[in-house]
């Protein structure tokens, strides 16, 4: 058994709430620099050379990439044989988000209800998702996510009748339907199967998953280079203005799931998509 | 086809602009998101002032990061335009002419434009460090406790904007797209 302080949490998710803002991850950087050599169309090709000067401008002068920065998506792998002292988890969780959204001068952007609003002026709480894993270790990723891109997502309860066409339609429909508001070029996370939480879920955790990664079951693999190809082939391109590059990735994640139903979640994301994992 | 504008912007102005340009535009503009546009036309409905003088004004839909010690402000690029269409028409009859955002407008919007002359202008979604740089004074003018959604008097400069919809409401969206489309075939 493992002891590791409530407050090492605290510190780590504060300091990845700041990074994760100022800094894009590598994937995203590559996956932009790809696309922007492959675009052909002229409008397109000046959206991608600003987007990339802005996240190089991030990095240089430590600001946010974006000034929606997001929910704190905060997902914590606990080892089985961790026990956490000295506070407790959740509350460990949330001052880290307060303090790192504090200290990096990040946008405040949660309302404490959904329905009668008001700012809680520090961004909490996170959205936190805890899996108890085996092993003596805490991985903790944390992924800021925008809601231009959030509320352009989509979940439908499919009958398994529909089949891939249903997810492959679905999956088209629902960018088609994004257009321009997502700020694209997009990342589309997919989820199959589960529940109907656990498809939303997964597509979540689709997003968390390097650009440039593959699900290991051929299977899927090959349904997200059909998917991404396909996606790029609806001429919304960069910003909508027109163009090849209408998303730099988009990555699936399944699960079992019951006889009689076949649930799809797609989680749209931005080409500001941010993820930043830190062992403890 | 690139041009460089100075606000305010008139009717005159506003008609020599058209879907799909690229327009460098220097001058003061307003901000104002869901929170501070659901006050205005509430004001607007009591018959009260505004906080600013609307004529030929620009309303910039953001809500930036706070800045840090030493800048202007913090990053600062466009939210969705789409969450603004309730309140877009009242504000352009009130006089309000320009809208800098991002993303799809209802066709009330649209018509409001045609009828006001007025222009919606795209600044790229995402990249709030890059269009900082073009704000070189930020002033809070009203609406303080609504944090990031407050509403700024901002000066830019030179800051990169494209035409989407223009007041005879030409949509690049529509037109960029099909044009790119087309060219495929």
């Amino acid at each position: 058994m493992r002891e590791i302080e409530a407050s090492q949490i605290t510190e780590v998710v504060e300091r990845l709430c700041i990074e994760a803002n100022e800094h894009l991850p590598e994937d995203v950087k590559c996956a932009l620099r790809d696309c922007r050599a492959r675009e052909d169309w002229e409008i397109a090709q000046g959206v991608l050379d600003k987007i990339i000067e802005n996240y190089e401008i991030a990095d240089e002068q430590q600001v946010p990439i974006c000034q929606d920065t997001g929910m704190a998506c905060v997902f914590l792998e606990i080892g089985q044989d961790v026990h956490i002292v000295g506070g407790d988890l959740s509350e460990a969780v949330d001052e880290g988000v307060r303090r790192g959204y504090d200290k990096g001068y990040l946008r405040k952007s949660v309302v404490k209800d959904p329905v009668r609003r008001g700012n809680t002026g520090d961004n909490t709480p996170a959205m936190l998702y805890t899996e108890i894993v085996p092993g003596e270790q805490i991985k903790v990723t944390v992924g800021p996510k925008g809601f231009g891109s959030e509320n352009m997502s989509a979940i439908r309860m499919f009958k398994p009748s529909a089949g891939l066409q249903g997810i492959k339609d679905f999956i088209l429909e629902t960018v088609e339907t994004a257009g321009p508001n997502p700020c694209p070029p997009m990342v589309v996370g997919v989820g199959i199967g589960g529940t109907f939480d656990k498809a939303a879920l997964l597509a979540k955790k689709a997003l968390m998953r390097p650009v440039d990664s593959e699900n290991p079951d051929p299977f899927y693999a090959d349904l997200e280079k059909e998917m991404l190809e396909k996606i790029n082939q609806l001429g919304i391109g960069p910003q909508g203005f027109g163009g090849k590059t209408t998303a730099i990735g988009l990555n699936i994640e399944t699960m079992p799931t019951h006889i009689a139903g076949m649930p799809c979640a797609i989680n749209i994301s931005c080409h500001v998509t941010r993820h930043k994992t830190e062992m403890i | 086809m690139e041009k460089h504008i100075t606000l305010p912007l008139t009717k005159e102005l506003a008609r020599t602009l058209h879907a799909g340009e690229t327009v460098y535009v220097t001058g003061t503009i307003y901000t104002s998101r869901d929170a501070g546009h659901k006050r205005m036309c509430e004001a607007l409905a009591r018959g009260e002032q505004l906080p600013f003088d609307p004529t030929d004004a620009t309303i910039y839909y953001v809500g930036p990061t706070p800045a840090k010690p030493g800048q202007v402000i913090g990053s600062a690029g466009p939210t969705t335009s789409g969450r603004m269409d309730a309140y877009a028409p009242t504000m352009m009859r009130a006089g309000a002419r320009g809208m800098i955002g991002k993303g799809a407008r209802l066709p009330e919007v649209v018509e409001a434009m045609k009828e006001c002359s007025g222009v919606y202008f795209g600044a790229i979604g995402g990249a709030g460090a890059l269009l900082a740089r073009c704000i070189k004074k930020a002033e809070l003018i009203a609406y303080e406790d609504l944090g990031a959604e407050a509403l700024r008097k901002l000066y830019v400069e030179e800051m990169p904007l494209v035409v989407i919809i223009d007041s005879e409401g030409r949509s690049l969206y529509e037109e960029g797209r099909a044009a790119y489309l087309a060219s495929r075939k």
